[in-house]
């Protein structure tokens, strides 16, 4: 018997829980009746009938007046002196960039009317031209954020901007001891340069960097820089706790060039190899070809075996590390050299030693990394900021300033950072809250967000790029550096200074050159004016071998503190389309939660959202709700960073999960991610909000899946096809069918899902929120299963049902699962199942293959959701705009402005879904009309294909033979081309092409 | 008994007339949007297809025709009537290639200079400054071509370039036509109706006098043939009473309805503005062209209210004294934006795109918004209500003509229908054109 693949979304599916089972035959919650407050307050069920009462009685005095009311007076407002460059209704777009804690993207921003509305990705750039990060996405909301500084602070209270200038100038000239600033990553290198020149004036000055989420070993280990890794010319990819595709480095170009070496086609069937060691599972290891969990107590030994097998020294899998997979590793690595790249997430110098050793040994050196183009994205350096904080409690810090630094959250050492603060004169944060840092301060002077700023970026050696303001301050903030300009006694303004630190680089007419700077965004001549210290490594790989084996293995329970891809490190938490974003994974939203391996939850009797106790090395506890998470690595558990703030200036994310930043500890002067800590469960319950479980595929064969041997073999083979039988044989589905065919003559719109390229990051979804206005709904709404999101990202584990008698790999199958994801959205069905069971005719098909909704006409019956095989249909259970109960951004008129006027706020008891983008459509059609031309393939997108960063969606006109979805549809049509559900016969306008594994 | 026959009497009068008044109402208001319909652009609008192209190449002609309208049309008439300034027919006649590009330039300078061409045609038109254009001289050269060709000459502003190019205003002209039509076959119905009533009424009566003289009628047969007609005994009878009370109660549905569906449709809306602005002085005497001030229509998908800056293009040195322009002046000063009464209300879940209209399918602005260049104060013309956007879609031929993005369906629909190539007939009648 053939081996068959099993999918499940989660433990409980596997398992049929019976809670699990209880809901996958109530596909549609319905808690009726429908309480108006969310399900995790008591007291709703009591008031219910007295304000029915009052709503009939409110009904019928409306309907009464109604008749004789006027509209209300509405007011045109023109501009007083219009910008030359502003046309009301129509979008301009700006090249700039986002830059926050390691993740960089070339952006273009959408502004209407002069408020940014949307982040798209800079196609002039070469590191980033496809798609964003999540967090790009997501940042737009940043700018509206209500809970921003909206003025300076002195001791806490509000003061002016002259106040705050005469108050730190005055200080600043009478200061004793050293002035430090204190930063995360400054990629900048008018910053840098500025930040140089302002510690020039004082007699000892010093800008101490770290960050968050630290690689300070890497720089150590690679001379300062981060080497210029580069995943396309890699054959062979070894990754060793590095989640280069979520939130390691720099994910978004790395995520770029790993998908360019994964797209297969049947001429170059060939694609890389990717082997991941971690104990959390990331995206990057659901993305692996063969993954291991190993503890973190491991990776030394394990990087430490690799080095010396690749070296010739011989080297074995060390104990309890699957070793055929460390075989196979190092057989591809030996025979690939040249063409392969190991990395590590590890912050040990030692480890990241022998990782550079090891790349040397492979010959990775001008294939695999760029020696030329080393990253900048990350320059923390631990020891230098470890020594600060010794320095502040001793007394000989006088003026300490943070910039993008919460030290007094994020450390190790958060106590010691506040408890020193204590003993400095002067402390100035240049939060744009009050943070956890800037409530030590005696002055906060507010930096202003990025899209109200000026900026450069220099993310790697040789490319450069701009960041400009696309909305003039919204509240009376500054920016960092202009404060630093006006302190230094300065009255340019850091346009004029950027502007000027450019002609360094300028060639030609240096106006020319400004402009063309400004409008492409990116500079990649190869110019370079970042400066960063380079430094010299001291430990040898060989010396590094040889402790990481005399090195105990360590007992008890390891924890690991990692990087949400949505959430980052904490800086921009206070977002709540960013928390109600599923994580790629676990599919959690609003929260983190201590994830633990299947076994370890069996012994300990936990179940998914008991609240557990960890108690650190160090003795702090801290606590959270537990979640099952397969292919944890045994015997450890992971906490995401980020959350456990209790700031009223973080009412988004205020009293969700717990802090992990106490699980991080410090040693050898670097900060180490993991520790050994003790677990209880404690009688409490938490529950989370997870999204996985909200629908079932019932066994169903919703996503495909091959190896690259049987691709390699025959292309035909490796998708199933499901068939009907009939009289004349095995037939196609769409070949039996009850009703007439569309005819579309002017345009099909279809959409191409590369499952193989597809990482699941989730930008996508995020993308998608934003350009259509999808409403946030809170986690208790979550929990309800009433999320709102268009576009899922449905991720299945999977595990092959073995026969019996293989012993070796009888092991459990949520012990290791493989990952796949399949982003899901409105099909648009041809013959669309919804359309006919429409009571009011409200979703209709179009002449151009879109399935419409029009919301107006819902009546709100849900018999389409019902209907619909793929559950993409979301109802408006509540009104979530002007509603107190949602109290997000599109509760307060500042959130607002983020809304897309081109797309209607949709109101209670309709029923929405994805629609194609066709407010995209609408307008390229027009824009082409406007040009008398047809419009070009590529000119319309939808947000999902725009904001991808691994190119593995394709939008366009289906009927057009020249466009890119056609060429990709003939050629994969048979291969591995599939719809979803083709069975049924719906024949959807959404087809997803198989995904390939390149199995060891 | 009598009472109740009185009753009835009554009760049958009052419908009676409550069904011919209702009837008329609705006739009356039918007939109104026939007019409507029929009405929308002017007779004087549509324009003079004249020799376009007589002189010069058609592209400069189109040039200096975009030049004109957008930065001269505002004081000039591509004719001979004084706006503010002269006319501009015949200009080249009047003064030299070079001392216009000069005088466009800069006037005042050559003012100034004492040229005496310049001296006069300024106290001529009573001393009010030309403002200097940076034009280019091959842009120059293209609007005096385009003046001297003539084409547009009449009218340059109330109307549009659609109308000038002969492009009729489509829409209308249809609903017009089908509405004349229906007129037509009702009126032979009403006149073969009348013409069979008479008839069988002759008929009736000839057979009645046939028998009276011919044959011997016993009595049964005689009262049948002699009978009375009795009146009583209609209003009596209880299917006529069922008729009548049932079209009472329908009509009166129909009225209540009617009144319900009103709701919420501003027709007519003509609300006070802050500054009293005429489009009848304007777009209607002095011709300015839609586009100069509302510079967004052929863009965007609102058409934009002006900003001040536009006003003050002329109004720096034209009426300066008035009332309402010091009010302009006063919003300037003060930085605070003039607050215009929002007259057309779309609904939020409905999209609406000017450039799509104006632009694509060559719509005049008057279709929807009435006659502007009449209006003292504007108004609401069109009842913006969906049924009236469906209507038009419905009927309207779309305007592919050298369009490059519809010949291939050009092409389609010939091949497979006979009927007009409608928007409707592309897809314009589909939910997500309008709402997403």
């Amino acid at each position: 018997m053939q081996d068959r693949i099993k999918y499940w979304k989660g433990i409980e599916e596997l398992e049929n829980t019976p809670e699990f089972a209880k809901h996958a035959h109530n596909e549609f919650p319905e808690f009726l009746p429908l309480n108006e407050t969310p399900a995790d307050s008591k007291s709703s069920q009591v008031s219910a009938p007295r304000r029915d009462f009052l709503k009939l009685l409110g009904f019928g005095l409306a309907a009464a007046t109604l008749a004789s009311c006027e509209a209300p007076v509405r007011k045109a407002i023109p501009y007083l002196n219009k910008p030359v460059d502003v046309e009301p209704g129509v979008a301009n777009w700006y090249a700039s960039t986002y830059f926050s804690h390691g993740d960089y993207n070339s952006v273009l921003i959408k502004t209407r009317e002069g408020r940014p509305i949307k982040i798209e990705p800079n196609p002039m750039s070469s590191i980033t031209p496809l798609g964003t990060s999540p967090r790009a996405q997501g940042s737009v909301l940043n700018v509206y954020d209500n809970n921003r500084l909206r003025h300076p602070l002195i001791k806490g209270k509000e003061a002016k901007w002259e106040q705050v200038d005469r108050d730190i100038t005055s200080r600043l000239s009478g200061i004793n001891g050293k002035v430090v600033l204190v930063s995360s990553t400054v990629a900048s290198p008018s910053t840098k340069q500025l930040i140089d020149e302002f510690g020039s004036r004082f007699g000892s000055f010093e800008h101490v960097t770290y960050d968050a989420n630290s690689a300070s070993a890497l720089l150590a280990a690679n001379g300062g820089t981060i080497p210029g890794y580069d995943f396309s010319k890699a054959n062979i990819i070894v990754s060793v706790g590095a989640d280069f595709l979520g939130s390691w480095i720099a994910p978004t170009p790395f995520a770029k060039q790993y998908i360019q070496n994964r797209k297969i086609t049947k001429e170059s069937a060939v694609m890389s190899r990717h082997y991941q060691f971690e104990t959390i599972l990331s995206l990057t290891g659901a993305n692996a070809d063969v993954r291991v969990p190993i503890k973190p107590s491991q990776e030394a030994a394990l990087v430490a075996a690799l080095y010396n097998s690749i070296s010739g020294q011989g080297g074995s899998a060390p104990a309890n590390v699957d070793s055929k997979a460390f075989a196979a590793a190092v057989r591809d690595l030996n025979a690939n050299k040249g063409k392969a790249l190991v990395v590590s997430g590890s912050n040990d110098p030692g480890v990241q030693t022998m990782v550079t050793a090891l790349n040397e040994a492979l010959g990775a050196g001008g294939t695999t990394i760029d020696t030329a183009a080393p990253y900048f994205v990350k320059q923390g350096n631990d020891a230098q900021m470890l020594r600060f904080i010794e320095d502040m409690n001793a007394g000989t810090i006088g003026a300490v300033f943070f910039y993008n630094a919460n030290p007094a959250y994020d450390h190790p050492l958060a106590d010691r950072v506040a408890s020193g603060l204590t003993k400095v004169g002067l402390k100035v944060s240049f939060a744009e809250r009050v943070d956890e840092t800037a409530l030590l301060a005696d002055v906060v002077a507010p930096d202003s967000n990025y899209l109200e700023s000026w900026n450069d970026y220099e993310p790697k050696r040789g490319f450069l790029s701009l960041a400009q303001p696309v909305i003039s301050p919204i509240f009376k903030t500054r920016q960092m550096q202009d404060s630093l300009l006006t302190w230094s006694g300065s009255t340019t303004t850091y346009y004029d200074y950027i502007r000027n630190n450019w002609r360094k680089v300028a060639s030609g007419d240096f106006n020319t050159f400004w402009d063309k700077a400004v409008h492409d965004g990116v500079l990649e001549t190869g110019a370079t004016m970042l400066r960063v210290n380079t430094t010299a490594n001291t430990i040898t790989a060989a010396a590094a071998a040889s402790a990481a084996g005399s090195r105990a293995a360590g007992n008890g329970i390891e924890a690991v503190v990692y990087e949400k891809v949505q959430i980052g490190p904490g800086y921009e938490v206070n977002n709540p389309y960013l928390q109600e974003a599923g994580d790629p994974i676990t599919k959690s939203t609003w929260g983190n939660y201590v994830t633990m391996p299947r076994l370890m939850a069996e012994e300990m009797k936990v179940v998914q959202g008991d609240v557990l106790r960890i108690t650190t090395a160090n003795g702090k506890t801290i606590e959270a709700p537990a979640l099952v998470q397969p292919g944890q690595a045994p015997g450890t558990v992971g906490l995401a960073m980020g959350y456990g703030r209790d700031l009223e200036s973080m009412p988004v994310v205020r009293g969700l999960g717990a802090n992990a930043f106490p699980i991080t500890t410090v040693a050898n002067n670097a900060v180490s991610y993991s520790s050994v800590v003790k677990i209880e469960k404690t009688d409490a319950t938490s529950p989370i909000a997870q999204m996985q479980t909200h629908h079932t595929i019932m066994d169903r064969l919703v996503v495909q899946e091959n190896t690259l041997a049987n691709y390699q073999a025959d292309p035909k083979k490796v998708t199933t096809y499901i068939r009907l039988t009939t009289h004349d044989g095995p037939v196609k589905p769409a070949t039996v069918s009850l009703w007439d065919d569309y005819e579309y003559k002017n345009h099909h719109w279809g959409m191409v899902i590369d499952l193989n390229s597809c990482i699941g990051c989730g930008a996508c979804t995020l993308s998608c929120n934003i350009e259509n206005n999808i409403p946030v709904v809170g986690k208790a709404e979550v929990i309800n299963r009433r999320e709102m999101h268009w576009m899922r990202i449905d991720r299945y584990y999977s595990a092959k049902e073995h026969e019996e008698k293989d012993y070796a790999e009888m092991e459990h199958p949520a012990d290791n699962p493989s990952v796949i994801f399949q982003p899901m959205m409105c099909q648009h069905c041809n013959h669309a199942p919804c359309e006919t069971v429409c009571p009011v005719a409200a979703t209709m098909h179009s002449s151009e293959g879109i399935n419409q909704m029009a919301y107006n006409r819902c009546v709100g019956t849900r018999y389409c959701a019902n209907n619909c095989p793929y559950k993409v249909r979301r109802f408006n259970w509540f009104a979530y705009a002007n509603n107190d109960k949602f109290d997000y951004n599109m509760n307060n008129d500042l959130g607002k402005m983020v809304l897309n006027p081109d797309v209607v706020v949709r109101s209670r008891g309709v029923m929405e879904k994805c629609s194609f983008c066709v407010q995209r459509v609408q307008l390229g059609k027009l824009e082409a009309k406007r040009e008398n031309r047809r419009p070009k393939d590529g000119e319309i997108v939808s947000a999902c294909a725009q904001s991808c960063p691994t190119d593995a969606i394709i939008f366009g006109d289906m009927l057009d033979p020249e466009s890119r979805i056609s060429q990709v549809l003939a050629k994969e049509e048979g291969e591995r081309a599939f719809q979803v559900l083709e069975e049924i016969n719906v024949q959807p306008n959404v087809t997803y092409l198989t995904k390939i594994r390149n199995l060891a | 008994m009598i009472s109740c026959i009185l009753k009835a009497k009554t009760k049958f009068l009052i419908a009676f007339l409550f069904a011919v008044t209702v009837s008329f109402g609705a006739w009356a208001q039918a007939s109104d949007q026939a007019d409507i319909a029929t009405k929308g652009v002017e007779p004087g609008a549509v324009a003079t297809a004249s020799d376009a192209g007589a002189a010069g190449d058609p592209a400069v002609i189109s040039a200096g025709q975009s030049l004109f309208k957008n930065n001269c049309a505002a004081c000039h008439s591509a004719g001979g009537d004084v706006v503010v300034g002269p006319g501009l027919q015949g200009m080249s006649q009047r003064h030299s290639e070079s001392w216009l590009i000069k005088w466009i330039r800069n006037s005042q300078a050559l003012i100034q200079s004492g040229d005496a061409q310049a001296v006069a045609v300024y106290e001529q038109y009573n001393k009010q400054a030309m403002p200097s254009f940076a034009f280019s001289d091959d842009e120059i050269k293209s609007i005096i071509t385009y003046i001297e060709s003539g084409v547009d000459a009449a009218p340059a502003g109330g109307t549009d370039a659609a109308v000038a190019d002969g492009t009729q205003p489509v829409g209308d002209q249809a609903i017009g036509a089908i509405g004349g039509y229906l007129d037509i076959i009702l009126v032979v119905l009403i006149v073969v109706l009348i013409v069979l009533v008479v008839t069988l009424l002759l008929i009736s009566s000839i057979l009645k006098n046939y028998l009276n003289k011919n044959k011997k009628l016993d009595e049964y047969d005689d009262e049948i043939v002699n009978q009375r007609f009795d009146l009583s005994k209609v209003y009596k009878s209880s299917a006529v009473r069922t008729i009548v009370a049932l079209i009472f109660v329908v009509v009166l549905i129909d009225l209540g309805l009617d009144k319900m569906m009103g709701i919420g449709i501003q027709q007519g809306y003509q609300p006070r503005q802050p500054i009293a602005f005429s489009h009848a002085l304007h777009a209607g005497e002095h011709e300015i062209n839609c586009n100069y001030c509302h510079t967004t229509v052929y863009e965007s998908k609102s058409a934009s209210i002006p900003s001040a800056n536009i006003c003050m293009n002329c109004h720096s040195q034209i009426k300066t004294e008035s009332q309402e322009i010091q009010k302009i002046y006063r919003a300037l000063e003060r930085n605070k934006p003039i607050e215009w009464v929002r007259i057309h209300n779309l609904p939020d879940l409905a999209y609406f795109n000017h450039a799509q209209h104006t632009q694509v399918a060559g719509v005049e602005c008057q279709t929807c918004h009435g006659p502007i260049q009449e209006m003292e104060v504007v108004y609401q013309y069109s009842p913006l209500t969906m049924g009236w956007c469906i209507d038009c879609h419905r009927e309207t031929p779309l305007n592919t003509k050298g369009n490059g993005y519809y010949d291939n369906l050009v092409k389609l629909h010939e091949a497979s229908s006979k009927g007009a190539f409608t928007v409707a007939s592309n897809g314009g009648t589909e939910c997500s054109k309008c709402h997403y």
